[in-house]
């Protein structure tokens, strides 16, 4: 018969080295990517995503070892959900403001280049828009 | 059991900073090393954690959070350095 104590220690485990594993695969993305719109999904998602293991991990082995259920980690990792894709717009916004100013670089990916947004303006990197887009008529 | 996961933990992220440092130090652009800036605080935050398991206190949680919100807001500032010129207007 299996005991509990055993299966929360194997749970445990099983979510540290998960979540190092996705921090790791996450970091090699951002090696291994061609340009900076392709780099920016390994360090979004799978690290974020293994830093939530580790956070459910903590909780476990707290709980574990210490009999408390600590709600520190649940902070810790709702702050960085909710703050990685800010973040990681941020990052494309400032991409796409040097794509425009031409100081980019010269390496393509492979999906081409950014393509431009429909209408008469560009993507929006600026704090105005463009007179006469569709965005700048609609807030008048 | 859990030590042994604790190692591998430790050994991967180890790892992932090497390889955001490499990512640091080549750019080429300026936005790839703000990525790699914001990914070492994150791995940082999971370092701390594994820390505090190892420890087996929770005072490196305190740590944890001051981190990622330091690090969010560094982002942002850096961010916006690039697209306006200045920080806070």
């Amino acid at each position: 018969m299996i005991e509990p104590g055993f299966l929360a220690e194997l749970f445990t485990s099983l979510l540290i080295v998960l979540g190092a594993g996705f921090a790791l695969v996450g970091s090699w993305g951002l090696v291994r990517m061609p340009t900076l719109m392709e780099r920016l999904h390994g360090p979004t998602k799978a690290t974020t995503l293994g830093l939530g293991g580790i956070l459910l991990a903590s909780v476990l082995f707290f709980q574990l070892t210490q009999e408390v259920w600590s709600a520190h980690e649940l902070l810790v990792s709702i702050f960085l959900f909710i703050t990685a894709p800010i973040s990681a717009n941020m990052v494309a916004k400032v991409h796409l403001h040097e794509e425009r100013l031409n100081r980019s670089g010269s390496v393509q990916s492979r999906a081409g280049k950014v393509p431009r947004s429909p209408g008469k303006g560009d993507w929006a990197t600026y704090e105005a828009p463009y007179r006469d887009t569709p965005v700048a008529m609609s807030e008048e | 059991m859990i030590s042994y996961a604790i190692y591998f933990g430790f050994a991967c992220l180890a790892l992932a900073f090497a390889f955001n440092l490499w990512r640091l130090l080549r750019g080429p652009t300026v936005g790839d090393r703000i990525v790699a800036l914001d990914t070492m605080v994150i791995n940082a935050i999971a370092l701390i954690v594994l820390f505090g398991i190892v420890t087996n206190d929770g005072v490196a949680f305190e740590a944890a959070l001051l981190l990622a919100m330091v690090g969010f807001v560094g982002t942002v500032a850096y961010c916006k350095f690039l697209l306006r010129g200045d920080i806070i207007e």
